[in-house]
């Protein structure tokens, strides 16, 4: 992205923002909901973006986390919990369950490791299923309440969208710090040169259960969010199939990219709703869409975006080399 | 001159090969110690059990009299102990600065530091210094990857210092270098060893650099130490010749 001019960039930042806040205004409680879940959905995209995107370890178990943090959120809250006390609960567990997650990673790498994760998430959904006692079982937690903020009842869409809206702020800012900072660089070590990494310090150890651990808090944000969005919760939602809509929203919107988990989400959440005209048609559509863009591109959207700003940067420098050699040929 | 680094009796096998059989030698402070002999030999074998990669399956290293057989490799490198490899080893979508930055920020802060601390751990300017120091300024913000091989063997020469080592231990930093960088780097390797009194141990086949570079030269041949001594005295060593040099 740096092909752009600081400012410019800004401006567009602030532009996106402004329309994210101004535009669903309008929005009737159904628009209201899919971008509610746009918000909700990027939140555990960047966690696992942070897992998998930085720190290079496969994680097919984010769709589990997000389900950890929906019931600690609907089980605190329908026990008159207030939300912001449920959202720290779902950061701490989904945070120590994945600490746990990640020893495993220590030892196994790539499609073993995922092959790890996604047994935790079958595990993680009989535990939702099964446990009525704690969970309702099948039938689920429902009269899930929503909360005030500022003594505002956030009941309606437009109030709670705000709420999903002002938690991914948070979330991002959070992760931008987080990326930029010697751990974010520590997390790419692991991710490019694990053995390089440990030769300099860097306690690969430590870091792997850290990006499991935070990446997976992530997960968990989004669930406590997604708990009070739909008001109810059964297992269905938190099965494989949205850990693999997770791990798609990161790879196509390309992972290692901190704009990705933004625009994955923002494809698999509303395609499908733009799609919709086309009737029994729309997944085999969108499945089409995905297999093209990714032989096209195995890096994602961002990558492709990435090479044509690499290609820009590389003709503008052989072009001063140009400019250089003829002015030396002068001289001479 | 008190040892710094202490080597006794280090053996490691893999199933029935003995790659590293009974090594022992001590490094002494300030010195540059070359590492010759044949391929095959165990001087990377016995690199890695020094510095934590390999588990030796037998022997003691001791760093500064304290035992430290068994530590990781993150552990040892933050006692001051630091390495190059012998294969390219950067980063390569991070660029040269990063790289250099990612090489110093461990030993600085804790972890809390350097989460909430500053996004460079405080580096820039020591990573330039080091980028000016190994001539790549005009590289700075380029992705490693797109460094020649040459380029890039100084940049992992470089990180190696970033964390102001005491040890370094270098497999190879001359091979593929071409002659006029390999001057370059000589040079800084000795400025370095002068300047921050920093021990080296180097393994190297090239025989002129070696033997212009160490004060002391081991050779090794099947596992086993096979001569120690001046370059001179090794380079007349007939044994040496028979196993090793050959002409």
């Amino acid at each position: 992205m740096s092909g752009f001019a600081r400012p410019l960039k800004i401006a567009l930042g602030l532009a996106v923002i402004a329309a994210l806040i101004v535009v669903p205004m309008n929005f009737n409680r159904y628009g209201l909901f899919i971008l509610s879940q746009w918000a909700v959905m990027s939140i555990a995209a960047m966690g696992l973006n942070l897992t998998l995107g930085y720190a290079g370890q496969v994680s097919l178990a984010q769709g589990a986390f997000v389900g950890i943090g929906a019931y600690a959120a609907a089980i605190m809250t329908t026990h008159g919990w207030p939300l912001p006390a449920a959202i720290l609960v779902a950061i701490a567990l989904s945070f120590a369950v994945g600490w746990v997650l990640g020893y495993p990673a220590l030892r196994v790498q790539h499609h073993y490791l995922a092959f790890v994760t996604l047994a935790f998430s079958t595990l993680a959904f009989l535990v939702f299923r099964n446990e009525s006692w704690l969970t309702g079982g099948i039938y689920g937690i429902s009269n899930i309440p929503r909360p005030h903020v500022f003594g505002i009842a956030t009941n309606r869409p437009l109030p709670f969208y705000y709420v999903c809206l002002g938690s991914l702020g948070i979330v991002s800012l959070a992760v931008w710090w987080l990326i930029r900072s010697p751990w974010g660089r520590a997390f790419m070590a692991l991710r490019e040169n694990p053995l390089r990494a440990q030769s300099l310090g860097i306690d690969t150890r430590r870091y792997t259960l850290m990006a499991f651990a935070i990446g997976s808090a992530l997960g968990g944000v989004a669930g406590a969010l997604y708990a009070p969005l739909t008001q109810y919760i059964d297992p269905v939602p938190f099965n494989l199939s949205l850990s693999l809509d997770l791990l798609m929203m990161v790879i196509v919107g390309g992972a290692g990219f901190y704009f990705g988990p933004f625009l994955g989400a923002m494809i698999a959440v509303l395609l499908p709703e733009w799609l919709r005209f086309t009737e029994g048609y729309y997944l085999m559509l969108y499945a089409v869409a995905v297999m093209l863009l990714l032989i096209w591109s195995p890096t994602g959207i961002l990558g492709i975006l990435d090479r044509y700003m690499a290609a820009r940067r590389t003709k503008a420098a052989s072009a001063l080399r140009a400019v250089a050699k003829s002015r030396l040929e002068t001289v001479q | 001159m008190s040892a710094v680094l202490e080597v006794t009796d280090i053996k490691k096998s893999f199933g029935g090969i003995h790659a590293v059989n009974g090594v022992s030698f001590d490094v002494r402070e300030g010195e540059i110690l070359g590492l010759i002999g044949p391929n095959g030999c165990g001087k990377s074998t016995l690199f890695n059990c020094i510095l934590g990669q390999l588990t030796p399956s037998g022997g003691e290293v001791k760093l500064d009299g304290q035992v430290v057989t068994g530590l990781r490799p993150s552990e040892l490198n933050k006692l001051g102990v630091s390495r190059t490899f012998q294969l390219l080893q950067v980063f390569p979508k991070l660029s040269v600065r990063e790289n250099l930055i990612l090489a110093g920020q461990e030993h600085q802060g804790n972890m809390a530091s350097r989460l909430v601390g500053r996004s460079d751990a405080g580096l820039t300017g020591a990573a330039n210094q080091m980028i000016g120091f190994f001539k790549l300024d005009h590289l700075a913000d380029e992705p490693a990857g797109g460094l020649s091989y040459g380029q890039q063997k100084l940049l992992d020469a470089a990180m190696a210092f970033m964390g102001g080592p005491r040890l370094v231990l270098l497999d190879e930093p001359a091979g593929g270098v071409n002659p006029s960088m390999l001057t370059d780097l000589k040079e800084r390797l000795v400025a370095i060893n002068r300047e921050k009194n920093a021990t080296f141990v180097v393994i190297e086949h090239n025989m002129e650099f070696v033997m212009s570079l160490c004060s002391r030269v081991m050779v090794m041949a099947e596992g086993k130490v096979l001569a120690m001594g001046r370059p001179d005295e090794v380079r007349k060593n007939p044994a040496v010749i028979e196993a090793y040099l050959g002409h």
